[in-house]
């Protein structure tokens, strides 16, 4: 090939498939007599179940199974603790069925199974429970106090964890500061909302012991290996796979679901296939969530406007349970200090425990909350200072010169030590002001005034640490028939490209067509070492898997070419299928080199004549397969990142107010992003943009809605409120690349970028914007037009 | 693992049937299923047509739009009963032939419009819908977002989608 | 989220239909099942019979009288926005019809249905109640005429018999010359409305009101005629005097309680900017001699 593949706008492979609807998402699989299960769920968010009558349910005619906690043998235990951590106390894990009391409202208390999921709903509903309702305590602050009603009875004052953090001498900075900020911020509770909801499907075969898992998971592996530990099945007895899922955003990272775990268990204790097919209803209730974070933030400044400490003290609701330990709060606590050199820094959260379904990360994991209380702090201590918004972060970004830049005592979420390895944020910042045209927004502003309009410009930076370890493999295998590629990693996708992005690493290695390359993934059977799709880590940890075992195969194939071709090895090149001899006419195409590469004895096709032992091409001395080799053009190989890498970005937006209707309308979005070396800009592109769209719902819409006891008002989409194209306006997004020092495709992580800084530019904006009409500070999001109208109405406007 | 009694499960609920009778995608089918079933489940479970997809199940996400009587519907929201007599017709209908994809699906390609792709169906059957309807089409930004403004997607933030239609509009001359 | 059991009928004459209502006190009438299929799917509506009203004869169609639009059960919400008919006689049922959801949900489900359903943030009975208009109920005692202000008697609620069904729904015609213009607040396009106001009104020689209606739906548990804010406008010369005054007398009758998408002290504020701009607005349609 002589155009390269990695950095091409290269259509993907999966999409022709998806758009025909030939897709198979968990519920498309057909699978004979299957059997199907709803869930009773509690309505109390704290209560003691007194006594669960499920006679009527059993009788119904179509049900076939009904399982309380008393049904479930080995099942009836708390469920694993992903990611321990010491600063955790008593960390609370659900049952998979409650056992004498519930903790949120929707939390499973029994299983129906039954022939039709119409009907394992009745027998839902023909569940009788009694509950002794307990007191609840919404409000974070008011659960940490002393006698305030108990999430757990284990967990005294609600309190989950407790972390402090420290790099450099904060108290030093304080007390030597010419200027002082301290703001509160706070972001509500959102939820990942995946067009498809999660789903799982389960087949025991009694005679291999064979559990096949179809699980619409972004963790397969994982999920495999503990499905394998629970039920004491050896590992190759169990295969998950996650088929077309239809979208992620973390929350089909967290394992285990209680469905998770019973699906299979019913499916192996009535011999027949069963399947959970989660209701919209249901992923608002019992799907994890994340987001709510009250941060108070102080920053330490000198009169020129360097930030010299920053001091950051916040709630993280944790919601009922704990399972995935502080990943989101310990990512927020150090994403803190933003792009920003800050050198001290104390930061300090208490995870609290709320009755409400479990908080795991959901796309930007921490990060959306960290930016919007820095950023709007920045654009408090510009206001305080006289400086210019622009201005002030310019004085504070870290310099190209001054990477890597360590933070020494915050320890990131892969347990290493925070070190932003790469970046030209001066140049980003200037890039935004120069595509919004922040120079004239003054004389725009007054304009739009005159006019009885209120525009307002918006600004925030951010970063994203990205690519965390422990690892990822690859492995890649020419097709001796076809000369296709097939590569395997580990992980899952929910949509992100995979399929096309990996193509294009092996395409430029191997030179074949991306559309030639087939890349098989969420399947344990495929291959069955490594971690998950989270973090915006695939491309860094699996896409650098891939490309050291590309390496590896190019350099095989080289070898057996050469040797076919005659020719020494630097005198062959790939490209078109094909190993070529250098400026000349002749080649082999890689299906034969592969074929000739696997000694056989049957010629089962044409092709296969070549290889067989009694071809002339077969000759060599010693056994066909010489001692020390492998059959075919293959290789394994892994990557384990040494630190995560850096992406970050800067956002930049006009919004317009209007005072009457306290609508807000986005009328202009730049962004600025940088996330390495691009794989492939067009995927890139969709990453940030999908990202941004959640932004603006997390930054203007949507909130879930929890009442004081608990329940959830807004469980479905016609009141939880996400963006239709109506309400994302267009965005202008440009890139700067800035290799990653990290590692070999100098590439960083995109998944999860675009979301973060959309509430800090709102927010900013709309201050902005209505400034002209009294100091209003808007540090709450999402930003309803209850809170505009409330901050007008606090300046008699 | 021990071998146990099969338990012993009945083959179907005991829900009163109906006899429905359409043509979906241009064949006639006819089939006796419960009363209460929705056209979605009938299309995806009773016929295998699982390109239809569902997404919330009370009409608001659109990803089970399919055509009924050639206007765009949500299957979530119509029971495969009230869909007797009725012509549906669904995404599995649309490409042009076994490699050649229609003008509006071409154009999802090219212009990155779907992601996980459980969207895509409903919003495929959506546009193609509002393509097939006499009178003339608003490909202004605003009409395309309007005409978008009845289906979610969680991956894109619409911009590609939107670059899609205008796309589609050209590839099918209805600039 | 599927629906609990129930039986179907499908019958194929008015008769036939209210005889099979009269028959179950927990029947329910299905036109486009646009609102009730999603009550059914959450189990909040649990109806024991579902009565599929579209193949009963004589409720299609849109007959444009003289001075009203006469529109039956089964007319589909997408049909009354592009009948071209409706639209050359009254403007402004296309300009609110673009407010109602989304174009597929606007395919399936009825104008009638809607009127039914009487949700109080709804477009359809706002419509409704402005133009002064009504609906046939048709029961085992034979049919009678409700109007607007009486059939919507609560949220959700009107005053359908249970063993009604209603077969029509009649929008008189804004008198020539007359200048309409209607607008909502939400938070997304197609969502139901935190306010929504609709203004009708003619203007006399001297520019000043002849007539004018209003109404404002979103603001309590049914839409409401603005019955002192028209009192005040008409024969003012609508300054803004006079719509200060017009808001002020509206801005009581905002009922709907707090709740998380909009407090009552925003519902105000948004209902008094949508006064405002809506009699400007159909002021200025007035004076234009173009209804829209």
């Amino acid at each position: 090939m002589s155009t390269r593949s990695f950095g091409a706008r290269v259509e993907r492979n999966v999409d022709p498939k998806l758009l025909r609807g030939e897709g198979a998402f968990i519920d498309d699989i057909p699978l004979a007599n299957v059997l199907h299960t709803a869930f009773l769920r509690s309505p109390h968010a704290r209560a003691r179940i007194k006594s669960i009558d499920v006679r009527a349910a059993k009788q119904h005619p179509g049900v076939v199974a009904v399982y309380t906690c008393d049904d479930i043998g080995v099942l009836d235990m708390a469920m694993p603790l992903l990611i321990p951590h010491p600063c955790m106390k008593n960390p609370q894990t659900q049952r998979p069925l409650a056992r004498d009391e519930v903790h949120y409202v929707g939390q499973t208390i029994a299983m129906v199974v039954a022939v039709d999921r119409y009907t394992a709903e009745d027998g839902a509903g023909l569940i009788e429970v009694e509950y002794e309702p307990l007191p609840v305590e919404m409000d974070m602050e008011k659960a940490l106090a002393p006698g305030a009603p108990l999430v757990h009875e284990k967990a005294p004052g609600n309190l989950a964890a407790h972390f402090v953090q420290v790099c450099g001498k904060p108290d030093d900075a304080f007390a030597r500061a010419e200027h002082i900020v301290k703001i509160r911020v706070q972001v509500d509770r959102s939820t990942a909302a995946p067009m498809e909801c999660r789903a799982i499907a389960a087949r025991w075969d009694a005679v291999s012991g064979e559990l096949t898992v179809w699980d619409g998971t972004q963790a397969p592996i994982s999920v495999r290996g503990g499905l394998a530990s629970i039920f004491a099945l050896d590992e190759d007895k169990v295969r998950v796979i996650a088929p077309d899922v239809g979208g992620g955003f973390g929350q089909k990272v967290l394992f285990f679901y209680p469905d998770e775990l019973l699906v299979p268990m019913a499916a192996m204790q009535l011999g027949r296939p069963v399947k959970y097919i989660e209701d919209r209803r249901e992923n608002f209730l019992g799907s994890s969530q994340e987001r709510t974070q009250i941060h108070e933030i102080e920053l330490a400044a000198l009169k020129t406007g360097e930030v010299i400490g920053l001091r950051d003290s916040f709630l993280h609701d944790t919601g009922a349970y704990i399972p995935y330990g502080i990943a989101v709060a310990q990512v927020a606590s150090t994403s803190i200090a933003g792009p920003y050199r800050i050198p001290n820094i104390w930061v300090e959260f208490k995870a609290v425990y709320t009755p409400t379904v479990q908080v795991t990360p959901y796309r930007g994991c921490g990060r959306p909350q960290a930016c919007f209380a820095v950023e709007r702090a920045m654009d408090q201590l510009a206001e305080e200072l006289g400086l210019d918004r622009f201005e002030i972060r310019k004085r504070n970004f870290i310099g190209v010169d001054q990477f890597p830049y360590e933070r020494e005592g915050l320890l990131f979420a892969d347990g290493l030590k925070v070190t932003l390895d790469s970046g030209q944020y001066a140049k980003a910042l200037g890039m935004a002001a120069d595509a919004l045209g922040a120079s004239s927004f003054a004389a725009d502003q007054a304009a739009a005034r005159a006019e009885g309009k209120y525009l307002g410009l918006g600004l925030a930076c951010y970063v994203e640490g990205t690519g965390l370890g422990p690892y990822e493999g690859g492995h890649v295998r020419i097709h001796p028939i076809t000369g296709k590629v097939y590569v395997n990693t580990g992980l899952s996708t929910q949509g992100q490209g995979h399929d096309t992005v990996f193509a294009q690493i092996v395409s430029d290695q191997l030179g074949v067509k991306p559309e030639d390359v087939i890349v098989v993934e969420g399947d344990t059977k495929a291959f069955d070492w490594g971690v998950a799709t989270f973090a915006s880590r695939a491309a860094v940890v699996s896409g650098n898997a891939i490309h050291k075992t590309a390496i590896t195969v190019r350099k095989k194939t080289i070898t057996a070419a050469a040797n076919m071709l005659e020719v020494a090895e630097d005198e062959v090149e790939l490209r078109d299928g094909a190993a070529w001899v250098i400026g000349s006419n002749r080649f082999v195409p890689l299906a034969a080199v592969a074929t000739a590469s696997n000694p056989l004895r049957y010629a089962f096709n044409e092709a296969a004549q070549a290889a067989t032992q009694f071809a002339p091409a077969s000759k060599h001395d010693g056994p066909p397969l010489g001692e020390g080799t492998a059959p075919g053009l293959e290789a394994t190989d892994y990557y384990s990142p040494p630190a995560s890498t850096w992406a970050y970005g800067v956002h930049a937006a006009i919004v317009e107010v209007d005072p009457g209707t306290c609508a807000v309308k986005i009328r202009k979005y730049i962004c600025i992003h940088d996330c390495g070396n691009m794989i492939n800009p067009m995927i890139v592109e969709g990453q940030v943009m999908g990202g941004i769209a959640q932004g603006i719902g997390g930054a203007l819409y949507e909130r879930l809605d929890y009442q004081p006891d608990g329940n959830l008002a807004n469980a479905s989409f016609m009141d939880f409120l996400m963006p239709y194209a109506t309400e994302i306006p267009d965005v202008k997004i440009l890139h700067l690349e800035t290799p990653s020092p990290l590692n070999p495709l100098g590439v960083k992580g995109v998944g999860e970028a675009g979301c973060i800084a959309v509430g800090a530019v709102v927010a900013s904006g709309v201050e902005d914007a209505l400034k002209q009409l009294g100091p209003m500070k808007f540090r709450h999001v999402p930003l309803t037009p209850t809170m505009i109208s409330d901050a007008l109405e606090s300046v008699g406007h | 693992m021990k071998r146990t009694i099969k338990p012993s499960i009945p083959e179907r609920s005991e829900d009163p049937l109906i006899e429905v009778s359409l043509t979906v995608n241009g064949e006639a089918v006819t089939r006796k299923v419960s009363m209460r079933m929705l056209l979605s489940d009938f299309l995806r479970h009773e016929l295998g047509l699982t390109g239809t997809h569902v997404g919330c199940e009370h009409g608001v996400c659109g990803c089970c739009t399919v055509h009924i009587d050639g206007k765009a519907g949500r299957s979530c929201l119509t029971l495969a009963a009230q869909a007797n007599g009725a012509d549906i017709r669904t995404i599995e209908s649309v490409a042009t032939s076994e490699t050649v994809l229609h003008p509006i699906q071409q154009a999802f390609k090219e212009c990155h419009a779907l992601q996980c792709g459980f969207c895509t169906p409903g919003m495929v059957m959506n546009i193609l819908s509002r393509f097939e309807e006499p009178g003339p089409l608003d490909l202004s930004d605003e009409g395309i977002r309007d005409m978008l403004s009845g289906n979610l997607c969680r991956c894109t933030g619409y911009i590609n989608i939107i670059a899609a239609v205008r796309r589609a509009g050209e590839l099918t001359g209805r600039t | 989220m599927k629906p609990s059991l129930f039986g179907y009928r499908a019958p194929k004459t008015l008769d036939e239909a209210i005889t099979m209502l009269a028959s179950d006190a927990d029947a329910a009438v299905l036109a486009g099942g646009q609102s009730l299929l999603p009550a059914m799917n959450f189990r909040l509506a649990n109806p024991s019979l579902l009565i599929d009203i579209q193949h009963v004869e004589g409720l299609r169609g849109i007959s444009v009288e003289k001075d009203r639009i006469v529109v039956r059960a089964m007319v589909r919400h997408r049909e009354f926005e592009l009948d071209p008919a409706v639209r050359a006689a009254n403007p402004l049922i296309h300009e609110v019809m673009q407010h109602v959801a989304h174009v597929p949900i606007r395919n399936r489900g009825t104008v009638v249905g809607s009127l039914c359903h009487a949700d109080p943030s709804a477009e359809m009975p706002l419509l409704l109640t402005l133009l002064g208009g009504s609906v046939i109920a048709q029961g085992p005692q034979g049919r009678r005429e409700i109007g607007a202000e009486e059939f919507f008697t609560s949220f959700l609620s009107t005053a359908r018999r249970q063993d009604e069904i209603i077969v029509e729904a009649r929008f008189p015609t804004p008198r020539a010359g007359a200048g309409a213009a209607f607008d909502e607040v939400t938070r997304r396009h197609g969502d139901y409305a935190l306010a929504a106001v609709g203004c009708v009104l003619t203007l006399d020689a001297q520019d000043k009101a002849a007539t004018i209606q209003l109404a404002a739906s979103g603001i309590a548990d049914k839409p409401l005629r603005l019955k002192g804010a028209e009192a005040l406008l008409k024969g003012s010369a609508l300054a803004t005097g006079d719509l200060d005054a017009a808001v002020k007398a509206s801005l009581p009758l905002v009922t709907q309680s707090d709740e998380a998408n909009a407090s009552v002290s925003f519902r105000r504020r948004a209902l008094g900017a949508l006064i405002r701009r809506m009699v400007v607005k159909a002021a200025e349609r007035a004076r234009s001699g173009s209804p829209q």
